[in-house]
């Protein structure tokens, strides 16, 4: 569907992403909680956008905090972070790794409804909290529970095996863990060019090296994976306003300070269903297929995908779905360097879920953040070049195994 | 009886103390893992953990809370099978629960010996006490059924003697946990003078059971582990006494235990390994030693010292370690204790003196802990101790003649028909002492 008015996404904040990989990340020392990150990411957000007065509402995205941090009622720690939020709508929204772009949906809904011109968006998850083996049940809510009991000790690592079994077996196991080890190899350069990410103090020398040497080994782990494929475990959160034209005028934000958001579409496929075909990422498919028609594009005029890696698998399947290459071939294209910086379409610039890192909630919002760094000259030294022929930009936020996706397409403004 | 029914009733007797605690935990979690297994989910399990100690049975009860829940979560794949029947234990936390429960119920603390009378397998695991290993084994002969076996932790006590002084009949079998029993593999077994039949198999599959590397030691007192190590930490004090000549005692000390650990790659120096055991332990194993001894003098004045000023070393009850030869703080040697006025010496004061007297370590010389994960360690090691060969240093000719008398007592072992070859001892001094290489090499042939 087209959009019925502009909406503009801006002020995009991210803290670090905490965890192992991080040298302050030390799991025996007292570290900042939810509410902690909450308020970092929300207060800098405010101070760009001349403060709370200036927001109408303000929208959540968490998995699970409740298991996490033993805390629900979240949209109420919105007056937390500046008491100007006191009386204002808020609302927590939950949809599993897919949470953050949720959130960006329910913004986007606010300001096409009018009854926002402004919308906070905030998402955060601490994961941190627990070690890995209890982390894989928290995590493990994001499919059906009736499945857990039947499911791997590490629940959606396992999922997602099954899915890198099916690619190997099918396509062969060294050709498919070559580009695998490329998307890895990816993933950590460009977190190494973002202060924020987790894998930024990450000094291996040979990356592809240290992939390849790692063989999977479901005696330690799980069958089909190592921990080289597998996002992070992050404690994080992310936040930006989501604008009307009019929203950005209260605001006094210049709107080559923004990004546009032309189309975005939203994909739900059953819960209590296994994948139909485990070498595709459908309702990636669908979901990307629907954004970009109603934008108006191809694939061909985008200049940079955000996708959720939340594996390796994820993100050559992801490759696949978007059309970038047929069935099979998805492999051989990010071997041969055409998601890299600087390839043919850069892919997770700021490093992914692999690279930047993964708190749940907060990915989404990263995701969108990034594209807006990317897309107003205020990505670092991560930056690449966006030009005129090929201004737009595609965000894929992914709730569990290929069931919450919310496709979001930006455009840069000149 | 076969080996699981056999399991099903045991007991161990000072199960709070510093080896018992490890025993009662294995047995406990060996038991619990045997239980889930489907052709024995009906069957009982009992393990009475008994101790004279009431506050340190709370204290333990929490300690196999604390190792279970960590042993869980390394096996949740396992256990995750094992519990596949239970449709109530869905998440991780639901299993890792369970089996801590499963664990510690089988668990009976105890004050009173009583409880251990209806046990097939009584093991103790007391201090290094003849008598009081007597009295208490021959206690629960007297009221246990015929069936009932005995193992023993004795780590220098002839188990031929033990059996006999407590009227066992032969139902005795050494079997030596090395400290922590948790973490070290090696397990030494001892057979006594007519053993009864079956007794040698079920504590062979019971230490396999128990992830143990079994190395059979013959029942000569001290039996290899302390065989080598009492007499290792006698030439270390000779030495001391020997350097302590030529520059002051605390400083000599310092030196020993610095070449003992640092030239010989080994995971701490000779005093700080006493300290760990004990001086007050090892002055009683060379006490027990002794007398099996006719050629060698086993004993020490220095330690007897040590013990007269109540400079006893060990561990206190959290696992830090005591202050003995040397003081320490953070579980590293900061001071050494001057045995004329009484005092520690801090170790800041002379050590660069003395460093600089003994010598720098050879060029490709490796520390203990690098050795834990390189595969090939033995040829790093060859080319370490080939330079030390070269070397004249203060340092390397102590280092050479300790390699060599560790190597003797090696060879000894095994020509009092101690150890079986050269191998066991090796093993032993491996997997026991952690070291990262046997004493009965070639590395110092040249």
């Amino acid at each position: 569907m087209k959009l019925r008015k502009k909406i503009y996404l801006t002020a995009g904040y991210n803290t670090i992403a905490l965890g192992t990989g991080r040298n302050e990340f030390n799991p025996k020392k007292a570290r900042p909680e939810l509410e902690d990150y909450i308020k970092e990411a929300g207060q800098r957000v405010l101070t760009q956008i001349g403060g709370a007065k200036n927001i109408d509402e303000g929208v959540i995205a968490n998995f699970m905090a409740a298991r996490y941090n033993k805390q629900g009622n979240l949209a109420a720690f919105m007056p937390y972070i500046d008491e100007g939020l006191r009386f204002k709508p808020a609302t927590r929204v939950e949809g599993a790794c897919g949470s953050g772009a949720l959130g960006l949906a329910s913004a986007f809904r606010s300001v096409l409804a009018e009854t926002a011109e402004t919308v906070l968006t905030l998402g955060v998850e601490v994961q941190n909290t627990y070690k890995a083996v209890y982390g894989a049940d928290i995590l493990a809510l994001a499919g059906w529970f009736k499945m857990r009991k039947t499911g791997h000790v590490y629940f959606f690592p396992g999922q997602f095996s099954d899915r890198a079994g099916s690619y190997y077996e099918a396509y062969g196991f060294d050709y498919a863990r070559k580009g695998f080890a490329q998307w890895y190899k990816n993933a950590i350069e460009n977190a190494r060019l973002d202060p924020t990410a987790q894998e930024y103090h990450n000094t291996v020398p040979n990356l592809e090296e240290q992939y390849l040497k790692a063989k999977p080994n479901g005696k330690f782990f799980v069958d089909h994976l190592t921990v080289f494929d597998c996002s992070k475990v992050s404690d994080g959160a992310s936040a930006n306003v989501v604008a009307s034209e009019e929203g950005l005028l209260k605001m006094g934000i210049d709107k080559k300070d923004a990004v546009e958001v032309v189309s975005f579409a939203q994909v739900i496929d059953d819960i209590t269903k296994l994948p139909q075909n485990p070498l595709e990422l459908t309702s990636i498919k669908k979901a990307a297929a629907e954004a970009l028609k109603d934008a108006g594009i191809t694939i061909d005029q985008v200049a940079t995908v955000e996708t959720h890696d939340c594996f390796t698998i994820a993100g050559i399947l992801a490759v696949e779905a978007l059309g970038l290459a047929k069935p099979g071939e998805g492999a051989k294209f990010v071997a041969q360097g055409h998601t890299a910086r600087n390839g043919k379409i850069p892919m997770n610039t700021t490093g992914g879920l692999i690279g930047w890192g993964h708190p749940t909630g907060a990915t989404g919002v990263h995701m969108a953040n990034t594209i807006w760094q990317q897309f107003t000259g205020k990505a670092g030294d991560a930056q690449i070049t966006i030009t005129k022929d090929k201004p737009y930009g595609l965000s894929i936020n992914m709730g569990g195994d290929d069931k919450t996706v919310t496709a979001i397409v930006y455009k840069k403004i000149f | 009886m076969e080996y699981s029914e056999r399991l099903q009733k045991m007991s161990v007797i000072g199960a709070a103390g510093k080896m018992g605690s490890g025993i009662l935990l294995l047995t406990a979690i060996e038991m619990a893992d045997t239980s889930l297994l489907p052709e024995n989910k009906n069957k009982h399990f009992v393990l009475n953990a008994i101790d004279v100690c009431s506050e340190c049975l709370t204290g333990l009860m929490e300690y196999v809370k604390v190792q279970a829940t960590k042993i869980a979560e390394k096996k949740l794949g396992l256990l995750r099978q094992l519990y596949a029947d239970r449709a109530d234990l869905i998440e991780n936390f639901d299993i890792i629960d369970q089996y801590v429960w499963d664990v510690l119920k089988i668990i009976r603390p105890s004050t009173r010996l009583e409880a251990t009378y209806d046990s097939n397998i009584v093991f103790e695991a007391v201090i290094e006490n003849p008598t009081l290993k007597t009295k208490l084994l021959s206690q629960v002969k007297q009221n246990a059924s015929e069936n009932t076996w005995f193992f023993s932790n004795t780590s220098s006590i002839p188990i031929a003697e033990l059996d006999k002084s407590a009227g066992l009949d032969g139902k005795l079998i050494g079997f030596h946990f090395y400290n922590p029993p948790a973490i070290q593999k090696l397990v030494e077994l001892i057979k006594g003078e007519n053993s009864v039949d079956g007794l040698e198999e079920f504590a062979i599959e019971y230490a396999k059971k128990l992830g143990k590397i079994v190395v059979p030691s013959n029942d000569f007192a001290g039996f290899i582990g302390n065989g080598h190590f009492m007499r290792d930490a006698i030439h270390g004090i000779l030495e001391t006494q020997n350097l302590a000549k030529e520059m002051p005692y605390t400083q000599a000390l310092y030196a020993i235990n610095s070449v003992s650990q640092n030239f010989l790659v080994r995971p701490m120096g000779i005093f700080q390994l006493i300290d760990y055991v004990g001086i007050d332990v090892c002055k009683y194993i060379m006490s027990v030693m002794n007398p099996y001894l006719p050629d060698e003098d086993l004993h020490s004045d220095l330690l007897d010292q040590m013990m007269e000023l109540n400079v006893k070393g060990g561990q206190n009850s959290d696992g830090s370690q005591k202050d003995g030869f040397l003081k320490y703080e953070k579980g590293r040697p900061v001071a050494i204790f001057d045995i004329e006025t009484k005092k520690y010496v801090n170790i800041d004061s002379f050590s660069k003196d003395v460093d600089q007297k003994l010598g720098k370590l050879p060029q490709n010389s490796i520390a203990w802990k690098q050795t834990l994960r390189m595969k090939d360690k033995f040829d790093k090691l060859a080319i370490m101790f080939d330079e030390m060969m070269q070397m004249n240093t203060l340092g390397a000719e102590i280092a050479k003649k300790y390699m060599e008398n560790s190597r003797q007592i090696g060879i000894k072992l095994v020509n009092m028909n101690v150890a079986k070859n050269a191998d066991d001892v090796n093993t032993v001094l491996m997997t026991g002492f952690f070291h990262a290489y046997g004493p009965i090499n070639d590395y110092l042939k040249k």
